[in-house]
C-alpha cells in the first residue's frame, strides 16, 4: 500500500517504525512520566495511565521543569523510553534529552495530519504515514 | 569552540561542545555567544538517578571544568539536617555522589532555585544559559537578562564551554510579545499570582505574553517569582512582560500602541478555583489532618522567612512546617538564638532542597498544604498524597492547628 511522507525538522536522526501514542495536549515530562515504568502520571492529562515505552510519542510541545532532559535519559536507561518523539514545536529541554538518550525526534509537523495514525515510520526528516 | 570540538581541551569539554553545537544547528543559530553564567538543574538523585551520574562522570573523567560562573539547583535533601528531617541514609549517599560530581566540574554548591538572590544575578541584556524553569522566567522577565529554557544538561554544557548558540530568546525578535493578556480582576496576594500563573501557563504554552491590568504595588519580586514559577510549570513560559513593571515592557507597549505589533488578546475576568487533591481512599469528613505545611517554592528570601518566623514566636505547632530557602539564609537565621529558642521545634528552616525534588514518600508525608502554585502543580501528580493550596495565612493556621478544612476536591 502506498503511504505518504511528511517533511519535518530533525532534532535527533534515526529510523524507526512503531505504534503511535498521540496527544493534542502539551506533555509534562519531569514529574509527569514515571521513570521506572514509563507510564504517564500527570493528573488530568488525556494520556494518564498510558505507557510510552516503545511508542512513537506524538504531542505538540513539552511543558514544565527543565529536568525533563534528565527524565528522558532515565527513561532510556530504564528501558521504557519512547521509540521516537514527534512534536509541533520541540524546545531545547526535549532536544537536549533526546540527543543524550539517542531517541529519534522530529518537529515542525502539523500534528492534525497524524491524529488518526496507528503506526508511523520516522526516517530522518521524513515521517511515513501508512495509507489507511 | 573549534578547539573544544576537536578535543584539544579534553574529552569532557568535547562532549559539552558537541551538545552546544548540536542544539545550535537544530535551532539554526547564527553562531555562538559567550555566556556570563549558568544555573544547572537536575541535582536531586531522585530526578537524575544512575543515568545522570553516569553522564556527569563521563564529563568529570574527561577533565571538564566550568569556564563561567555556574550555580546549582536544589538537591534531594538538606545537607546539614537530613537525618533529623527523616531522610534515609542510602539516599544521602547517592545524593552525595551527584554533588561530588558537580563539585569536581567546578559548579558552586548553592543548591537553590533562586541564584539571583545569591550573587548569580545577571544584569539587563546579559546573555546567560540557565535551566530551572522558575529562575529562567525571573532572569528573562524581571531582570531582563537573556536565556533560553535550557534543559539541565545543556545549561551544564554551556557552563563547561562558556558558550551557547545564538537563537531563541537571545534574539530580540523572539522577545516580542505574541499574546496580550488583559487582567480584569483583582490580583493582589501571593496566592492570586500563583493561581493566575497556573491558569496562564496552560493557555500560553511557549508564548510570550504582554500582561496588562496588574497593579504595580502588587507586583513585588515575591509575587512575580510566584507568577513566573507557576506559568513555567503548567506551561513553558520563559519570558513575560508586565505593563509598567518589567524592564522590557515599555518598549513593547509603545510598539503595540503604534500598531507595529498586532497580537491576539485574551481576558482574565475571574481566577480559576484550584481544587483540593485528596486520594479517593482517604476518609476525610470536612477537615484533613496535615502532615506538613510547605512554604518556599521558589526558595524564600531572608525577608520572606523572617516574616513567617516573627509571627510564630512562642506559638505551638501541630503540624511540621518546612520553610525552604538557601543555605546562607538558613545559617544566618539560625545564628539568632534569641529568635530560634522561641520557635516550636516543628518549624524547620530547610535548605538545599524543596518538597518538589526531595523523595517525599520516604519521609512518610501523606498530606501537604502549600502556598506555592508550582509546588501544588507537581505534588498533585503523586497519587498517595493529599495536596491543598491555600494562602500564606491559611497555611500558617494549618501549621498551628494541624488540620485544614477541605473544599471542592478531585
Amino acid at each position: 500500500m502506498a503511504g505518504r511522507a511528511i517533511k519535518a525538522r530533525v532534532i535527533f536522526g534515526g529510523r524507526v517504525t512503531s505504534e503511535v501514542l498521540f496527544s493534542d495536549k502539551p506533555l509534562l515530562i519531569y514529574g509527569g512520566i514515571d521513570t521506572p515504568s514509563g507510564i504517564v502520571v500527570e493528573r488530568g492529562h488525556p494520556l494518564n495511565g498510558c505507557s510510552i515505552q516503545g511508542k512513537i510519542l506524538v504531542f505538540p510541545e513539552a511543558k514544565g521543569s527543565t529536568v525533563g532532559s534528565w527524565t528522558l535519559l532515565q527513561l532510556k536507561k530504564n528501558g521504557v523510553a519512547p521509540a521516537a518523539i514527534v512534536n509541533a514545536s520541540c524546545e531545547p529541554i526535549i532536544a537536549t534529552g533526546v540527543i543524550m538518550a539517542r531517541i529519534p525526534c522530529v518537529d515542525k509537523v502539523d500534528l492534525s495530519l497524524l491524529k488518526t495514525c496507528k503506526k508511523l515510520t520516522i526516517n530522518g526528516s521524513e515521517i511515513l504515514v501508512d495509507a489507511l | 569552540m573549534k578547539k573544544m570540538l576537536d578535543g584539544e581541551l579534553g574529552s569532557g569539554t568535547q562532549i559539552a561542545a558537541e551538545m552546544i553545537t548540536a542544539l545550535a544547528k537544530i535551532y539554526d543559530a547564527d553562531g555562538f555567544l559567550p555566556v556570563k553564567s549558568s544555573q544547572i538543574s537536575g541535582v536531586s538523585y531522585k530526578n537524575i538517578g544512575e543515568a545522570g551520574i553516569e553522564f556527569l562522570e563521563s564529563l568529570r573523567s574527561g577533565d571538564a571544568r566550568a569556564r563561567v560562573r555556574a550555580t546549582l539547583n536544589p538537591c534531594g535533601l538538606d545537607l546539614d539536617s537530613w537525618r533529623e528531617l527523616g531522610f534515609p541514609e542510602a539516599f544521602y549517599r547517592d545524593q552525595a555522589r551527584v554533588l561530588d560530581a558537580y563539585n569536581a566540574l567546578g559548579i558552586e554548591m548553592t543548591c537553590s532555585c533562586t541564584p539571583y538572590l545569591l550573587g548569580n544575578c545577571p544584569a539587563k541584556g546579559d546573555h546567560v544559559a540557565w535551566s530551572e524553569s522558575s529562575a529562567i522566567s525571573y532572569a528573562n522577565s524581571v531582570l531582563g537578562a537573556m536565556t533560553n529554557r535550557e534543559g539541565g544538561p545543556s545549561a551544564l554544557a554551556s557552563a563547561l564551554t562558556g558558550f551557547t548558540g545564538n537563537f531563541g530568546l537571545h534574539l530580540e525578535k523572539n522577545r516580542i510579545p505574541r499574546q496580550s493578556v488583559v487582567i480584569r480582576c483583582n490580583i493582589e496576594s501571593y496566592l492570586d499570582f500563583g493561581t493566575l500563573g497556573l491558569m496562564l501557563g496552560k493557555k500560553l504554552g511557549q508564548d510570550v505574553p504582554f500582561i496588562t491590568g496588574l497593579k504595580k504595588e502588587h507586583c513585588t519580586p515575591e509575587n512575580l517569582r510566584q507568577l513566573g514559577a507557576a506559568m513555567a510549570a503548567s506551561g513553558a513560559v520563559a519570558l513575560y512582560h508586565v505593563d509598567g513593571v518589567t524592564p522590557e515592557a515599555k518598549k513593547h507597549a509603545v510598539s503595540i500602541k503604534k500598531g507595529e505589533i498586532t497580537i491576539p488578546s485574551m481576558e482574565i475576568s475571574e481566577l480559576d478555583e484550584i481544587v483540593d487533591v485528596v486520594p479517593a481512599k482517604k476518609d476525610v469528613a470536612g477537615a484533613l489532618k496535615v502532615d506538613m505545611v510547605f512554604l518556599g517554592c521558589p526558595h524564600y528570601s531572608r525577608q520572606d522567612v523572617m516574616d513567617i518566623l516573627e509571627g510564630l514566636r512562642g506559638k505551638k505547632l501541630h503540624a511540621t512546617l518546612w520553610i525552604a530557602t538557601a543555605r546562607t539564609v538558613k545559617k544566618s537565621i539560625l545564628e539568632d538564638t534569641d529568635l530560634t529558642r522561641q520557635l516550636d521545634p516543628r518549624i524547620k528552616i530547610v535548605s538545599d532542597t524543596c518538597i518538589v525534588v526531595c523523595p517525599i514518600d520516604a519521609l512518610g508525608i501523606k498530606s501537604v498544604v502549600t502556598n506555592s502554585g508550582k509546588a501544588y502543580f507537581y505534588l498533585k501528580n503523586n497519587e498517595s498524597l493529599a495536596v491543598v493550596y491555600r494562602d500564606t495565612q491559611a497555611c500558617i493556621e494549618s501549621a498551628l492547628s494541624g488540620t485544614v478544612a477541605i473544599g471542592r476536591r478531585t
